[in-house]
């Protein structure tokens, strides 16, 4: 030991409590509740697999399945693709009409979901429900129950893709209306200008860059959404997809796929363009 | 010289609006004013005030004592529980909203924080001074009436802030935003300034810019100013008629010259107060040059 | 004292314009001139059967009326069985989601992966991310059978890139010193991964994964409209059979259940921090 010797022993039991022979990073009840948390997930886990109907046999001879699947699509059939061009801009048109329709619907929600900017108690609960019933089901979902209402077409996708998007654009919007400066709002206030016009003139520049941040990433997200639409009938290349796999006509599914993937990627890389412009 | 004109055409135009409105009745008469907070903190206990004639009013006190609450409650930015407050002989108290509106629209108000809108242009802030003056169509295009825009420009060239009306408020300096603010509570024509700690945020040299400012504005418009103010040396050198607020209440009210050192230790509590008044008498001094 | 000798002529009144966000009206006019232009061409362009539409708005009152109010009767057992379902498919796949996201965020960090690696990490998560999931689950249906086992391993999949994604950036953001000093002591690759990198991230992890975790319960609805499990079937197939008050019962389950699950992120997520 390279420690110096003490002199005494009444210098060594003044050393000794100072500290501990043996550092630990967790103290024994703070350890306890660590492995309580671990055993905890796995058992989740184990119970959320043990409950799932797992058939064996298909795990075994799956890579057998992918091989073979892989092998049909290879080549993409590129002379399908002239007859894919129309559908995919409508996915686009899709998507783009949705998002549209989303902001102009999400800016009075938003006010309304904002704690500064709600009427009252009951108004906001109004706005909070609209934000919840919006963003809790999925596009696809929407267009299942918009595909009722309007028939099979693009118009239940654009109505699909404006509902979920309200939600999304909404929630973060009124995030920033909260977050404005109460002073500036105050002072627009004192002037004796009515609501309407402080809101334009205090608020509104304010949240603008969130707005449009949040529409333009929503509208990319939209346009991987509006892909898949057509599953359900609501308009789009999805439906192309949908009878390409029924038909196993696998050659065609991958050039599918393959435009999709082009046109979702080209709208990621404008979406991170333009916001990357505008901040 | 044209900002020369222009500001007299604005005096003029304020002491006719001033003489229309009441009659003869005097700018501001405040009474029995109170606020108690629903916790029960009583912030305000019955104050009264009286503004006769066109003057430079500093009301000054510790943190707490109601200064700002008082303030605030003059154009009901905070709503008083009991009294009364008359502008030109209407009562603002009982006003509804579409009248406090109109009320407020005769009271200008610039803030500790400046409070400029940060994204709009020096103009665009100066101008939303007037929003309650157009109509909300209009106010939308931010399209004003020609001697609005013109009235803007001179008051900006007046506040030394010339050529700055496109730049965005938050690219400007502390002392700059100030100007605007006056600018911006200016261009409502009032007929009462109600300033609230203009120099609190801002260094001791500009705030004695920003203090010479509204007192020759003032002046030049013969518009009552009520101004809070926690900075004694100042009040005592801008200022024609000090108020000293004490736990919600007035406890003194008379010109600078009164407020001696008892005076102050009736407002502010017991503290030397010789200590630091050579550097604050050269300040004034130089001030005053 | 004016500045009027060195600053520039005052505009006419008139002229004075907002500059706002355009930066000019002309710009501000073309903007929305190429958007009703836009909306004149896309509109146009989907072949809209107007007529379908306008019955559309009062067939739209008919549903809304069908499924108020949400009834279950009979079919209480398939939508239990259907949520728990999903409900499972959601903690299992965040879980092995999660594991599998450690290494894929290790390998897509440019600070700690090298070069073909990091490259090759991302490339995959970019690729992995194109796809929605429905797609993701049609491949998995394909290869498993039906069931929940496709959902388990579409939801993992998207998980994993989704955390690992997530984790790359994190990972990315750290402070460079401690990894640096770490690094000088001679520690191996896995300690400086623990004691470097670790600390410095595990708590906006563990914020991230609380979030997919109640995200996962949104989609785990979403792939059972392939045939991948979970409540999706049921829904899909309720209204085909124009069993709107059963569809709604399950919307409404869909969405107490999910904001329940955002209530307790966010709640969660604050503790955390």
């Amino acid at each position: 030991m390279n420690a110096p010797r003490p002199s005494s022993p009444a210098a060594a039991a003044a050393l000794a409590p100072r500290h501990p022979e043996v550092w630990q990073r967790r103290t024994p009840a703070q350890s306890l509740v660590q492995w309580l948390w671990l055993a905890g997930c796995t058992l989740a886990a184990l119970w959320s697999v043990s409950a799932l109907d797992i058939e064996w046999s298909f795990l075994l001879d799956a890579h057998q399945q992918a091989a073979d699947l892989a092998g049909r699509m290879w080549p993409p059939r590129w002379d399908y693709l002239p007859k894919i061009v129309g559908p995919l801009v409508e996915t686009v048109h899709i998507a783009t009409l949705g998002t549209m329709a989303a902001v102009v619907l999400a800016l009075p929600v938003a006010f309304l979901a904002a704690r500064n900017t709600t009427a009252n108690g009951f108004t906001w609960a109004v706005g909070r429900a609209l934000l919840v019933g919006s963003r809790s089901i999925n596009t696809v979902i929407w267009g299942l129950l918009f595909v009722a209402i309007f028939g099979p077409g693009a118009v239940a996708g654009v109505f699909a893709v404006a509902a979920r998007s309200v939600g999304f654009v909404a929630k973060l919007v009124a995030e920033a209306i909260e977050e404005v400066d109460p002073g500036q709002i105050e002072a627009v206030r004192a002037t004796g200008a009515g609501t309407l016009q402080t809101w334009w003139v205090a608020i509104l520049p304010q949240v603008m860059p969130v707005l449009i941040g949040t529409t333009i990433y929503r509208w990319d997200i939209n346009v991987r959404e509006s892909s898949v639409l057509g599953f359900v009938g609501a308009g789009g290349i999805g439906l192309y997809l949908y009878a390409s796999i029924n038909g196993f006509l696998w050659q065609q599914v991958l050039l599918i796929l393959v435009a999709i993937g082009a046109i979702v990627l080209a709208s990621e890389a404008l979406s991170a363009w333009v916001r990357g412009r505008i901040s | 010289m044209s900002e020369r004109s222009g500001t007299a055409a604005v005096t003029s135009a304020a002491t006719a609006a001033a003489a229309e409105v009441g009659g003869g009745a005097p700018p501001l008469v405040v009474q029995g004013l109170g606020k108690t907070y629903g916790t029960g903190q009583k912030a305000l206990a019955g104050v009264d005030l009286r503004i006769d004639t066109p003057q430079v009013v500093a009301i000054i006190g510790s943190s707490g004592a109601g200064k700002s609450t008082f303030i605030r409650c003059i154009n009901r930015l905070v709503e008083p529980s009991t009294g009364s407050v008359r502008l030109h002989g209407l009562e603002l108290t009982t006003l509804d909203r579409a009248g406090l509106r109109r009320a407020r629209r005769r009271i200008g108000m610039i803030f500790q924080e400046f409070n400029l809108v940060e994204r709009l242009s020096v103009m665009q802030n100066v101008l939303s001074g007037r929003l309650g003056a157009v109509s909300l169509w209009s106010s939308l295009r931010w399209r004003f009436p020609g001697e609005d825009i013109r009235a803007a420009f001179e008051l900006l060239e007046r506040v030394g802030l010339g050529g700055y009306h496109d730049r965005r408020a938050d690219a400007l300096s502390g002392g700059q935003q100030q100007r605007v603010g006056i600018a911006r509570a200016l261009m409502q024509r009032p007929e009462l300034l109600l300033v609230d700690e203009p120099t609190a945020s801002l260094d001791p040299k500009t705030s004695r810019q920003i203090m010479r400012l509204i007192r020759e504005l003032a002046g030049e418009r013969a518009t009552p100013a009520l101004v809070n103010i926690h900075d004694v040396a100042l009040a005592r050198t801008f200022a024609d008629r000090i108020v000293g607020f004490q736990a919600g209440a007035v406890v003194f009210d008379g010109p600078p010259s009164a407020l001696t050192d008892d005076a102050l230790t009736l407002i502010y509590g017991a503290e030397d107060w010789t200590l630091g008044h050579t550097a604050e008498d050269a300040d004034a001094a130089e001030a005053a040059a | 004292m004016t500045a009027q000798a060195q600053a520039p002529a005052l505009p006419d009144p008139a002229d004075w314009r907002p500059t706002g966000l355009f930066g000019s009206p002309r710009r501000r006019l073309v903007f929305w001139l190429v958007v009703a232009a836009y909306l004149v061409w896309a509109i146009g362009s989907l072949n809209v059967d107007w007529a379908r539409v306008a019955r559309g708005l009062p067939r739209a009152l008919d549903i809304l009326e069908r499924m108020t109010p949400p009834a279950v009767g009979s079919k209480w057992q398939i939508l239990v069985n259907g949520m728990v379902e999903s409900v499972q498919m959601a903690i299992a796949s965040s879980l092995f989601g999660m594991a599998l996201a450690i290494p894929l965020g290790i390998a897509a960090a440019r600070n700690l992966a090298p070069r073909p690696v990091y490259l090759a990490a991302r490339g995959f998560i970019v690729v992995g991310r194109t796809f929605h999931e429905i797609l993701i689950a049609i491949f998995f249906v394909k290869l498993f059978g039906f069931g929940a086992v496709a959902g388990l391993l579409t939801l993992t999949f998207s998980s994993a890139i989704f955390l690992g994604k997530m984790l790359a950036e994190d990972i990315e953001n750290i402070q460079p010193g401690p990894l640096e000093a770490v690094r000088a002591t001679g520690a191996g690759f896995g300690q400086v991964v623990m004691h470097a990198v670790a600390p410095q991230v595990v708590v906006k992890t563990l914020g991230v994964f609380i979030y997919r975790l109640d995200a996962n319960l949104r989609h785990s609805t979403v792939v059972g409209i392939v045939g991948a499990g979970g409540i999706g079937a049921t829904l899909s197939a309720s209204f085909s059979r124009y069993d709107y008050d059963f569809a709604s019962a399950i919307l409404l389950t869909i969405a107490a259940l999910v904001a329940f699950g955002e209530w307790f992120s966010d709640w969660a997520r604050r503790r955390i921090r």
